[in-house]
This record gives C-alpha cells, structure tokens and sequence, in this order.
C-alpha cells in the first residue's frame, strides 16, 4: 500500500477560488488609549508611558496601551489585597460564583465582538477565534463559577482556604482563553487577581476588564494591567503576592521559578512543548493527517503544546507525507479576519524572526523543507506552512521549541523506538497516538511521558480536564479539579 | 497471458485492504468544511457548476411518459428568465421510461441514466438484473446505475457481489456504470470505504451513495469517505473513478458545501459533471431560486419556478 511511488497526482490550484469573505468590523469598538484596569476603574499609569499594540496582518497600530510601572504594579496588589480582605474573601461561596456566572454570560453575548478583536490584535484566523477561544474562554467561566461553593466537595475530609492575591502572568497565543484559565479558578477559590496580559496582544483582556466593570464584581478583586517583561517581574517580585501563575516561554519560567525560590509564594508555570504525534501503521491514516495538519497549523502553530513533530511508521510514510502535502495545498494563508482563512498572521515580527531563523537552521543543518508556495500578503507577518523531512533526533527543530507553523518528521520502525524517541526531549507537555487499536493506545499512552495524551484527536480542550507538563515544560496542572488545587491551601 | 491477467483482477480485494476510517475525524472534517463561507462571484459559479451537475430525477411507480416528458423539457430548460445558465447533466429515470426520455432530449446533449438491477433493492437473481441493463442499454441508456447487493455484502460474500459488478460493467457496453452501494444499509463508513474499494476494482464508473429510497440517504462524512476512496484508487492506479452522492441534496448550500468537499478532497480535476453528479429532484430549483436572488437580491416566492 506504499503510495509514495504514484505518479498520479491532484491538482488543487482550481479555477474556483473562493471569493474573500471578511468578518465585519463595523460592530467592534477599540479605543485609541487604554489605561489600567485597577481597584475597578481604569487609571493611568503612574509611569506615564503607553505602547502600540499592533494588527501583525497589516501592522497598523489598533491602540496605545498604558505601560504599568512597579508603582502602579504595587497600586493593583495593594487593590487586590484589600478587596481580598474586605469583600472577596468573606463572601459566600454562592455569591462568589453568581459573578463568575455573569462574567460567562456577558463574554458569550460579546462573543463576536471578543473574537474580532482577537483576530486583530493576535492575528489568528477568525475562524479559530470564534469557534475555539471565545467559547471555550466562556466554558472556562461556567466550570469554575460552579466549584465555587463546592469546594468541599472536591476535596473531601480536607479544608480549602483561598491563598490571597494570585499574580498572573499570561501569553499572547490565546490571550482571552488564558486570562479565563487563569483568572475562572482564582476567582472561584476565593482569591483576588492581577493579571498582565501579553505585550502584543493585551485587548482582549482590557475589553474583560469591560466585562468585569459590567458584571459588578467588587473593586479590586480583578486587576488587569498591561505592559513588558519588566511589569510581570515587578508582579511576580512583589512582596504581597501569595501565588504566581504563568504561561509563556520555558525561559521566562525558569527567571521566575529562580525569582520564587526561597519565598513562600506558590507557583504554577505552563512552558514550552515539542509534542509528538506517533502514526502507526494501522491508524485510519485520512483522519490522522487531517490531525496532524491541526495539531501543527492551528494558532499558526502558536501553540505550546502543539504536534512539532511526526514520527510515523516507516510502511505508510511515504503515504502520509505525500498526503500531508496534498493537504497543504488546500490550506489557505492570509487575512485572519476572512472567514475562509485557515492560517493567519505570525503574532509579532519578532517572532516572525524567530521563526525564520529555525527555517534557516534547518536547512542549514541539512533537513528538507517543504511548503506549497503560496504568496504572502505585501503587509504584516507571515510564515507559510512548513514541512521538514530528512531530519534526526538531534537536530535543533526537533529538539527545540519553534513555536510557528513548522512541522519536522522523522520516521520509526518498532512501538519502542517511537515511545524512545518522543520522550527524547527535554520537555513532556503533550503527545498524539494515532492506531485502530485500542491496546496500544493505552500501552504506548502509558510509557509517554507528557502530561496531556490525545489518541486519534489532537488539541483538544475542555474545562473539565487538567492540563499541564512533565520536565521543562512546566510545574502544576490547570483545569478540571486539579486547576482547583493551585489556588487553594489544603490543610 | 491476457487471459491470466484477467484472472488475477477477477480477484475481490479483501476488506483489510481497505484502509481503516475514523467516525469522529471524518465527522470534524466534514464540519470544516461546512464552515467555508461561499460569497459572491465564487457562489455565483458554484451554482451554475451544481446546476450542470445534477442528475434530475424520477423514480417513483406513478411515473408517467408525460411526467418524464416534462422532466426533460425541464432538464433542458431549467428556467428562461436565468440566461447563460446550464442544463443539467442527465436525467435518471426507471428503465420503462429510457425510450421517452430519450427522445424528448433528443440532440440536447444531456444523458438518459437509467437504474437498473432490480431497483432499489437489487432483491432479484443475477440474471434478471443483467437482462434489466442490457433492456436499458438497448432502449439508449447512456448510463446504468446499478445497486450492490448489499443482503450479500453483509453476508460477507463479497467475492459474489464483486462478480456481479463485474457483470454489470459487461452487460452496460459503452454505457457508463455507476454502482450504488447504499450506504444508509451498510451501517459503517469501514464498510463504505470497502465497498468501495470493490466496486471501483471491479469496474465501476461513478459509485454513488444512496438510491434515495431509504434513509439516511447521502451525507457529507459518507461522501467524504467514498472521495477519499477516489482519491486512493487513482493514486495507485491512475483511473480516475466519478462520485455521485444522491436523496437528501436539496438546498443549494448544502450542494456548495459538497463541492467545497470535492475541491479540497480532489481537486480540480473532478470538478465538472463528468466526475461528479448530484442525484436529486428538487435541488434545482433552490440553485436557481438562489442565482435568481444574486441577480435581483430578493428571494421570489417558489411558484416562480417551475416543478416537475
């Protein structure tokens, strides 16, 4: 059944293009300047200074927003700890949820409004956003504003106590989705938030802010403030902060976790990943390269636990590969706002950097590249989707976080070499099997080490299921119950 | 040596040559697909492509020679107020009906397709349904469109069921074969990928989803499954196999969603009525309700469009 040798191949460069299909932006309003969200209004900063955020699919500036200094970082815990005390902490576990639920509410009636925006500023494709992000971010709500008074229940013959203030600390790959994973459990242990949304992408959680002033919740129990690397150092350094939670790059986790060291502060730190999607033999090979082409191209690969690497049994691979190229072609880069869109703008230039430079290494390093050609918008940040074959465990865009569109592929001959090779990495965030059979699932699930396992399915997710990583790719779990736990003392 | 040959291909594949299909992924990609969003000069060309794709059809035990009469009239004609717009690809009739239909087209250039082999249930021995096809083929059928014995299938008797088709494609000559497998009766989408698999090895033509008297009928994941099933063959042997989903079409979204399907899954290639068709009696007129609307940009009520 090995195809690879056919000469017969489809043509998908058809006379039927479809037409642009842009979502409108008539009902979207961005400010011109946004302040900091801090004891429920928006303040400026005491620094002074403010910052473009960026459209990366045209590079127009869509806001200024405020910079917040150590000053104003104190100004939001100091908010935080007296709503804390005052109100968030006293309050019925009932009421606590009530808010939760009418956070929920409002982002789903301001759903499209929320998915726009995050096309804008994120560059991913509107599609996602509006399927994936904004229902998803107001699922995250629903499923905490429902412990909230059920703590006890969750921990049986323990006694949940809230921690405090929570600072977090979040990425720009799926900014609104990480602020509800962040600030939905925080809220329903009984704990107060600041939060820093990315650098490139903080409108999605200044319009929460909106949602939060709409939704009544007591001054100061959410604080947002927008700004660089230098405000999350000043949150996670602050002394009155009782746990930090944060999502990014391995790197910026490793500053923190030596920042936490020898304080009391509780943490939980979300990395990097260069999951594995193993595709045996036996696998219904259609629906796993469709799952591949998900696992690697969704969120233009802005994904930390998306599938950067193929290992597949050397009988079908010359099948999947060709195949994985066939799908490629039908793929479509551009405009994150059209609905038709399946890859969007890369976040940032420097990201768009980065990336480049791992093409540039691959090759260097001997790899073969494959993309379909496709021609790049005049404006903004792209990367067209990228295959590497003749690769090696050692090479760099096997081993390391890319973090955009690029997928390297290598094959295996036994069940053992695959496990061997996908738990070769310093990171254990996620991993895909791909089988008929419904033994090896499970044998081959139990021997990876990583801490999310999808088998014939790839990046899924719920509210009710813990996520987290093995070795670099991160310390705790978030979602489902075990999202409880990091922010609840159980004694 | 050619006689060893045809030996060798007389051979059923067995049903673990057919690759293993995933329900929850097929089902995602479908909905994909669905989520294309088809405007403007794009939706205007897919319309006129459905349009030249149908198989317009009537198969009901009160057929008359004036309702196919009319039918064909319609095949041809589809509405004169709608200029530069085509006709149809064939009109589908019971094999009765072949000699009318195919006078009343005449020269347009459009197809009689006629079913055969003991339709819808194919319950008849092998005999019988190759006479039926011979009879059709004799009266100018252009094409055949067969059913698998799907109580055989079931049974495992797939070599059997293989022999007919082989037959079938024989007994049809210079007609085309399209072989339904009506896959509303074969429960799984492996078996559809089987099924498949076996009629294209055996010879057919088109292979079509459903005869439209049972339920369900065509839908997408099976459509999909069947194109992958295209796809496959013409990789590993070149033959370019046509796809004909059929009963259950009947809204002109729901047919571009088809052909978004097709073009992603097939390409270009297959993107005329040569290679694929939709078997329906009322799709038609929602396609032309709708190229009327992009027209003057109001919907005009249904008795502005003619049934037949």
């Amino acid at each position: 059944m090995n195809k690879a040798a056919a000469p017969h191949t489809l043509n998908f460069d058809t006379g039927w293009a479809y037409s642009p299909a842009p979502e409108s932006t008539d009902h979207v309003h961005i400010e011109d300047q946004y302040k900091l969200f801090i004891g429920g209004k928006f303040v400026a900063p005491k620094s002074g200074k403010y910052f473009d955020t960026i459209n990366p699919a045209n590079e127009k500036v869509l806001a200024r927003v405020a910079q917040a200094g150590a000053a104003d970082v104190d100004r939001a815990v100091t908010a935080a700890r007296d709503a804390y005390d005052t109100d968030w902490s006293k309050m019925k576990p009932a009421e606590r949820g009530k808010y939760i639920y009418r956070i929920a509410r409002i982002i789903q009636e301001r759903a499209r409004e929320f998915a726009v925006i995050e096309s804008m500023d994120g560059g991913k494709p509107i599609r996602e956003a509006r399927d994936v992000d904004i229902p998803l971010a107001a699922a995250h709500f629903f499923y905490y504003a429902g412990w909230a008074d059920k703590l006890d229940y969750a921990f049986p013959c323990r006694t949940p106590q809230s921690l405090g203030v929570a600072g977090q600390i979040i990425p720009w790959n799926f900014p609104l989705l990480m602020a509800a994973w962040k600030i939905a459990p925080a809220l329903a242990c009984g704990n107060t938030v600041v939060l820093k949304p990315a650098e490139t992408t903080p409108l999605t959680a200044l319009k929460l802010a909106e949602v939060i002033e709409a939704a009544d919740l007591p001054p100061g129990v959410v604080n947002i403030l927008t700004g660089d690397g230098s405000t999350g150092a000043a949150i996670v350094n602050h002394e009155d902060v009782n746990k930090i939670a944060f999502t990014g790059s391995t790197n910026v986790g490793r500053i923190i976790q030596r920042a936490l060291a020898g304080t009391d502060k509780r943490y939980t730190l979300e990395l990097g990943g260069k999951a594995a999607n193993i595709i045996f033999a036996d696998a219904a090979i259609d629906q796993a390269v469709e799952g591949v082409v998900n696992a690697i191209f969704f969120n233009q690969g802005h994904v930390c636990c998306a599938g950067s690497r193929l290992l597949v049994q050397e009988s079908v691979a010359d099948e999947v590969i060709a195949k994985l190229k066939e799908r490629m072609q039908t793929l479509i880069v551009g405009d994150p706002l059209d609905k038709n869109t399946d890859i969007g703008a890369i976040n940032s230039a420097e990201q768009l950097e980065r990336i480049n430079a791992y093409l540039d290494l691959g090759l260097e390093e001997g790899a073969e590249m494959f993309q379909c050609g496709g021609k790049n918008p005049d404006k903004g940040y792209w990367c067209q989707p990228t295959l590497f074959t003749n690769v090696a465990q050692s090479h760099r865009i096997v081993r390391e976080e890319i973090f955009g569109p690029v997928l390297a592929i290598q094959t295996f001959r036994t069940l053992d070499e695959a496990v061997a090779k996908a738990n070769n990495t310093q990171y254990g965030l996620s991993g895909g099997i791909w089988t008929d059979k419904g033994a090896k699932i499970f044998s081959v699930g139990a021997k990876m080490r990583a801490g999310v396992i999808w088998a014939n399915t790839f990046n899924k997710f719920d509210p009710t299921s813990p996520f987290g990583g093995y070795k670099e790719s991160g310390v705790g779990r978030e979602g489902g119950m075990h999202g409880l736990s990091a922010y609840l003392d159980l004694h | 040596m050619a006689q060893m040959a045809k030996t060798v291909v007389m051979i059923a594949p067995k049903p673990d040559q057919a690759p293993r299909v995933d329900q929850v992924g097929v089902d995602e990609r479908v909905a994909r697909f669905r989520s294309r969003s088809i405007k403007k000069a794009s939706k205007v060309e897919a319309l006129n492509l459905v349009l030249s794709q149908i198989d317009l059809t009537t198969l009901e035990g009160q057929d008359t020679p004036g309702k196919v009469r009319q039918l064909c009239q319609k095949a041809m004609r589809l509405h004169d107020s709608l200029p530069d717009i085509p006709h149809v690809a064939a009109v589908c009739v019971y094999p009765m009906m072949v000699a009318e239909a195919k006078k009343a087209l005449g020269a347009s250039g459009i197809k009689v397709a006629s079913v055969a082999t003991s339709f819808p249930s194919g319950m008849a021995p092998s005999e019988v349904k190759l006479e039926e096809i011979k009879l059709a083929v004799g009266l100018g059928a252009d094409e055949i469109d067969m059913v698998i014995s799907r109580g055989k299938f079931l049974e495992g008797k797939y070599q059997e069921v293989f022999d007919e088709i082989v037959a079938c494609k024989e007994a049809c000559g210079d007609a085309h074969l399209k072989v339904i497998l009506e896959t509303g009766e074969l429960g799984t989408l492996d078996r559809v990928r089987y099924a498949s698999l076996l009629a294209m090895q055996a010879g057919a033509d088109f292979i079509k989803t459903s005869t439209g008297k049972i339920q369900p009928a065509a839908t997408m994941p099976v459509t999909l499954v069947m194109l992958q099933a295209i796809r496959d063959y013409y990789y590993d042997t070149g033959r370019m196999v046509g796809m004909k989903p059929a009963g259950g079409i009947s809204k002109a979204k729901l047919a571009i969603h088809y052909l978004v399907m097709l073009r992603e899954t097939l390409g270009e290639a297959w993107m005329s009525p040569d290679w694929f068709r939709f078997g329906a009696s009322s799709l038609a007129n929602d396609v032309l309700m709708q190229l009327q609307k992009q027209q003057t940009g109001i919907y005009q009520s249904e008795d502005y469009f003619s049934k037949d």
